[in-house]
């Protein structure tokens, strides 16, 4: 099947990345991670949360752990200290997208969910600490409280904020529901159960006061901005007495994007007991103190004329969210922009649980958005007798359609071929339940596509190069994983023309210049611009000091060359290494900081990062077990700045995608409002044997407008798409549609 | 976690003399399910007497029989040679069960003593009438996905969550106990129990009883053996539902057969009527079907996990034609 001309593919032949400059330390555990750093006189905190899901403190009975061995303080609300930023009712995380009021650790006796901090235990050791913890009674007066989504569906309703427009934030393109009168139409609801991020690193934070209004923290976090704001206010200090280091993040997903209760739970602790306080969640409190991806329900509908063209894409869906907080995300955007269709309406909603607040999850809203619309289309395809690949290419959005702009650069197409060709998608019997392999095992083939907004914001970076021809980079960025550190020292190397051993860059501090979260798939593209600025920014100054005042002061800026560590001008008067040229001025060294932001080119041009994810499964046809035998996933990330970290991000992504459709759900006995498999025993993420080689590929073209480099963001698309992907090959091989994850063995049996 | 002392005992006598002087004392073996549920606060043991140090790791050849002491460890039987050669079917559940940590560190007494993994037990905030008679079953009506079919009571729904029983099980094995009054032997399906009215007692173990070992008698099995393991995940997953079958196939006819199910019920759950339905019939998928009928008489769904009424006849069947080779 020729499904489309073949294009000028870009040879995306497998460069090998740099190693990861911290690879090394990394492996062999000298990387020192949040609750790692040796502090004097540190004291060890434990938090008793509550076993009610809805109510309030009654008592709290702490005499027994207050007399307990080592034991330094019990806090609770009782006899918390004010903190300084409650009092005034502002919201200490203002400016964030949720909305409400941030869960307020130890400050009245309401209880808004089960596992809800209820007091914080300190003592001179773990062990201490943790049997001391298991001493506090705590006695609830209990209220009624509500967990089931399904019963309470009803109660849903629009964030308060889409409330205020007219529209309520429903989206209209066309006509609505416009699928109902097209020939071909198909119609589907789809659930995600809550997810839990569950990286390896547990939440973790050491709070030091140096002084009475000074306090370094060790925080486990992807915001070292967002951290320093949120407790320069709670605390009432000025923003730069807070120093938030986090040098190594152990995995975050999206849970260490917020400053959570048990953060500053730490810090008052600190400032109370005078000492250091070291604060690791356990396991279980991952799953009700640090966000989770929520329980979301959606409807898809999608229309066709009988040659596949859309007519019609309606998608409606609700999510859980806190009694306390509206947490909002973009499930139903997907569905504006990634198909060419003249009629979308969209509706989202949230509705109010006694549950703790969710946030994002890798993909975010937009993974559990993909899911449902790229199943929906599979399911038309098949309606349609159409290849699933067919009928994506037909109602290819050549422009954004949703805001009637070009693309910035956009190879979805290519990566459809790619990929299909990779994975062998033409060979397939495309009838469901068709294929088999020798043993008896049904073969199934399926895709999904993914797409995520390819963001540029503003970052600061400083450069300081030394008279020995070495660079030091910072910046106020983290590494949660990705290989950050080694991917900005390939962009130094590129633009200052030296090489990567030279080049040192620091991250993981908030005294360092100024840097966004580590979030949305847009480090790469922030903070890489910033440090493309910081290095022109140094040779522009290295090349004014080469001139200098001297018999080459007749030489332009623009006449010289920067390569191998030299500058030379086209008449060859100046020919210098960078180094010679601070010993010819005397200089020990030469500091740059340097902004760098996007600007018009962002109202000028759509950007969009795209993947797309071919899965192939066997299922058991008598147990129903789905094992993954491969994946290919082709991405046009814009330019790659080391295939070796952005591969493995992909296959990460892959992997977590693999999780969502046949694995991942955190369960709530609505009896009790809490999380019965609240440990990573009874919450399956997947294992080794789980995965398959993950052959992960790129376009590999520039972006030409984004940012410097031409590159856009891997994190996000990596995994949205994936779970349909995963789904659809279900179908392909069995037959039957789930469209309630995660696709377990019982669903298919 | 609470405050507990901690000894070591070198022989089986001192080990059984310290649990008999002190009722809230229990035994440490590879310690990784009793660790967990120590700190976890399900079990608070006021003392662990460590019996590492006891000589009880043999695995020999015995005239109608392998033995296999108590403290091997899961990797180390799952891959002796003794155990691989005459009894493939143990090392195939073995294999089956936990990650290769902790079969690494488990024992196989120990594995025999494991608690369930039903979330209500493991969570000492819920009610559970196994970790604290009397407190209500959380599983009954509550999410129990999980949980048995077979041999169930309004006082436990909880299942056995160990593979290697399952095998030993069909085996015909027998544990080796030493106690304060002697030496004795138990059938190891009589060595767990059904919930009814005591869930809080998983096995007939009396007190101040120590498991020695286990024999495994001679048979004729060979390689006709396989144990089948329906689970979320490809590793560290408990079984949704296992089969463990074993056939003595002649002239295309089934001399002899073993067959027992783990995930189904609150002990490994051995089929004696569907062995019986097997025997004298042809290795068929037809007399797999029928015996799979017969293996699920009496079972009884729960909202959760009815699916386990049709994964558990396909898993039989399944594994009887793996073992048999008509697959």
């Amino acid at each position: 099947m020729s499904l489309m001309e073949k294009q000028n593919f870009f040879d995306s032949k497998a460069v090998d990345g740099l190693d990861r400059v911290d690879g090394r330390l990394k492996v062999t555990g000298a990387a020192r991670y949040s609750a790692e750093f040796p502090i004097p006189k540190l004291t060890y905190g434990v938090l008793v949360t509550s076993t009610v899901a809805g109510g309030k403190i009654q008592s709290i009975d702490a005499k027994k752990a207050e007399h307990a061995p080592g034991v330094l303080a019990v806090i609770s609300h009782f006899n918390a200290p004010q903190i300084p930023g409650y009092s005034e009712g502002s919201n200490p995380a203002k400016g964030q997208t949720t909305k409400g009021q941030p869960l307020r650790v130890f400050s009245d006796d309401t209880i808004y969910f089960y596992g809800q901090p209820v007091a914080l235990v300190v003592a001179d050791t773990l062990e201490r600490a943790q049997f001391a913890a298991g001493l506090v009674q705590a006695q609830y007066q209990k209220a009624s409280f509500q967990t089931d989504f399904d019963t309470n569906v009803t109660a849903a309703d629009f964030p308060s904020q889409a409330k205020n427009r007219n529209s309520n934030g429903d989206y209209l393109r066309g006509e609505a529901d416009a699928y109902k009168n097209a020939p071909v139409k198909i119609e589907a609801e789809y659930v995600i159960p809550t997810e839990v991020h569950n990286p390896m690193e547990l939440q973790s934070i050491i709070a030091v006061w140096d002084t009475a209004d000074k306090v370094t923290v060790y925080d486990k976090t992807q915001s070292l901005k967002g951290a320093q704001g949120t407790i320069a206010q709670a605390f009432k200090i000025p923003v730069e007495n807070v120093q938030v280091v986090a040098t190594y993040v152990g995995g975050a997903f999206g849970n260490a994007l917020r400053t959570w209760p048990h953060e500053i739970a730490a810090v008052m602790a600190a400032q109370k007991v005078g000492r250091p306080v070291k604060v690791v969640i356990s396991r279980e409190q991952m799953f009700t103190m640090v966000g989770y991806r929520p329980y979301t329900w959606q409807k898809v509908g999608l229309g066709a004329t009988a040659d596949g063209k859309l007519v019609g894409i309606s998608h409606e869906a609700i999510s859980q969210t806190s009694t306390y907080e509206e947490f909002t995300e973009g499930t139903v955007n997907v569905s504006k922009f990634l198909y060419a269709c003249p009629n979308v309406n969209t509706r989202y909603k949230i509705l109010p649980l006694n549950v703790s607040t969710p946030t994002w999850m890798r993909g975010p809203g937009e993974a559990s958005g993909a899911f449902a619309l790229d199943c929906a289309m599979d399911e038309l395809a098949y309606q349609l007798n159409l290849d699933p690949i067919e009928l994506r290419l037909r109602n290819h959005a050549d422009t954004d359609p949703e805001r009637n702009l070009p693309w910035s650069s956009k190879y979805l197409k290519e990566c459809y071929q790619e990929a299909a060709d990779r994975i062998g998608w033409f060979k397939r019997n495309p009838k469901p339940r068709s294929m088999k392999t020798e043993d008896g095992m049904l073969i199934g083939y399926g895709m999904g596509t993914g797409s995520f907004s390819a963001g540029r914001s503003a970052a600061t970076a400083s450069i300081q190069m030394s008279a020995d021809g070495t660079y030091t980079i910072q910046c106020a960025t983290t590494d949660i994983g990705p290989g950050t550190a080694t991917a900005m020292v390939q962009i130094a190397s590129d633009v200052l023309q030296v090489p990567v051993e030279k080049i040192k860059f620091q991250l993981g501090n908030s005294s360092f210049p100024k840097a966004p979260s580590q979030g949305g798939s847009s480090t790469v593209s922030t903070v890489g611009s910033a440090v493309t600025a910081v290095c022109i920014s140094l040779k522009n100054k290295l090349g004014e000091l080469a001139i200098g005042q001297g018999e080459a002061a007749s030489v332009k800026p623009a006449d010289l060359t920067f390569a191998n560590g030299q500058i030379s001008s086209k008449d060859q008067s100046i020919k210098i290494a960078y180094a010679d040229v601070l010993k010819k001025h005397s200089l020990p060294n030469l500091e740059v900081t340097e902004e760098s932001k996007s600007g018009e080119e962002r109202r000028k041009y759509s950007f969009y990062s795209f993947s797309v994810h071919f899965v192939e499964v066997n299922v058991h046809p008598a147990t129903g077990q789905v094992k993954v035998k491969r994946v290919v996933s082709c991405a046009d990330a814009g330019k790659i700045i080391n295939h070796k970290t952005a591969g493995s991000q992909v296959i990460g992504g892959a992997i977590g995608g693999i999780g969502m459709a046949l694995m991942e759900e955190a369960v709530i006995d609505n009896r009790f409002g809490r999380y019965v498999n609240n440990n990573l025993a009874d919450y399956h993420v997947p294992v080794h044997a789980d995965i398959p080689a993950i052959d992960a590929v790129f376009i590999d073209k520039k972006d030409p407008y984004i940012n410097p480099m031409g590159s856009k963001g891997v994190g996000e698309i990596s995994l949205i798409g994936m779970a349909a992907a995963v789904a659809n090959a279900v179908f392909h091989a069995t037959g039957k549609r789930v469209r309630d994850l995660p696709i377990t063995p019982d669903k298919l049996v | 976690m609470n405050q507990f002392q901690y000894v070591r005992a070198t022989t089986a006598k001192t080990a059984i003399g310290a649990l008999v002087k002190d009722p809230s004392a229990t035994f440490l073996a590879g310690g990784t399910n009793l660790i967990d549920l120590m700190k976890n606060g399900v079990t608070a043991p006021q003392k662990l007497i460590d019996i590492n140090p006891i000589p009880l790791t043999e695995i020999r050849k015995q005239s109608n029989s392998i033995y296999i002491g108590a403290l091997a460890t899961n990797t180390d039987v799952a891959d002796h040679k003794l155990v691989l050669q005459n009894q493939p079917l143990l090392s195939l559940a073995l294999n089956a069960g936990a990650s290769a940590q902790l079969r690494n560190v488990a024992t196989i007494g120990g594995n025999m003593m494991q608690r369930t993994r039903c979330f209500y037990f493991n969570n000492p905030d819920l009610p559970c009438n196994k970790r604290q008679p009397g407190s209500g079953c959380g599983a009954l009506e509550g999410y129990n996905r999980m949980h048995a079919i077979f041999g169930a009571s309004p006082q436990c729904v909880a299942v056995n969550p160990s593979d290697m029983s399952v095998a030993l099980a069909a085996l015909d094995a027998t544990v080796l106990i030493s106690g304060p009054k002697g030496d004795r032997r138990i059938l190891f399906t009589d060595f767990h129990r059904l919930p009814g009215d005591h869930p809080e007692k998983d096995n007939n173990l009396m007190k101040g009883e120590l498991i020695t070992g286990i024999e495994i008698p001679d048979n004729a099995f060979g390689k006709t053996v396989h144990y089948l393991k329906v689970r979320d995940r490809s590793s560290y997953a408990f079984a949704l539902v296992s089969v463990a079958a074993a056939l003595n196939i002649k002239n295309n006819t089934i001399k002899e057969a073993r067959l027992a199910m783990g995930g189904v019920a609150h002990k490994p759950w051995r089929l004696t009527e569907a062995e019986k339905a097997l025997v004298g019939k042809p290795a068929t998928e037809a007399t797999f079907k029928q015996a799979a009928e017969i293996a699920m008489q009496g079972a009884k769904g729960l909202k959760y996990n009815s699916f386990k009424l049709k994964m558990a006849p396909n898993t039989i069947i399944e594994a009887l034609k793996t073992a048999s080779g008509i697959a």
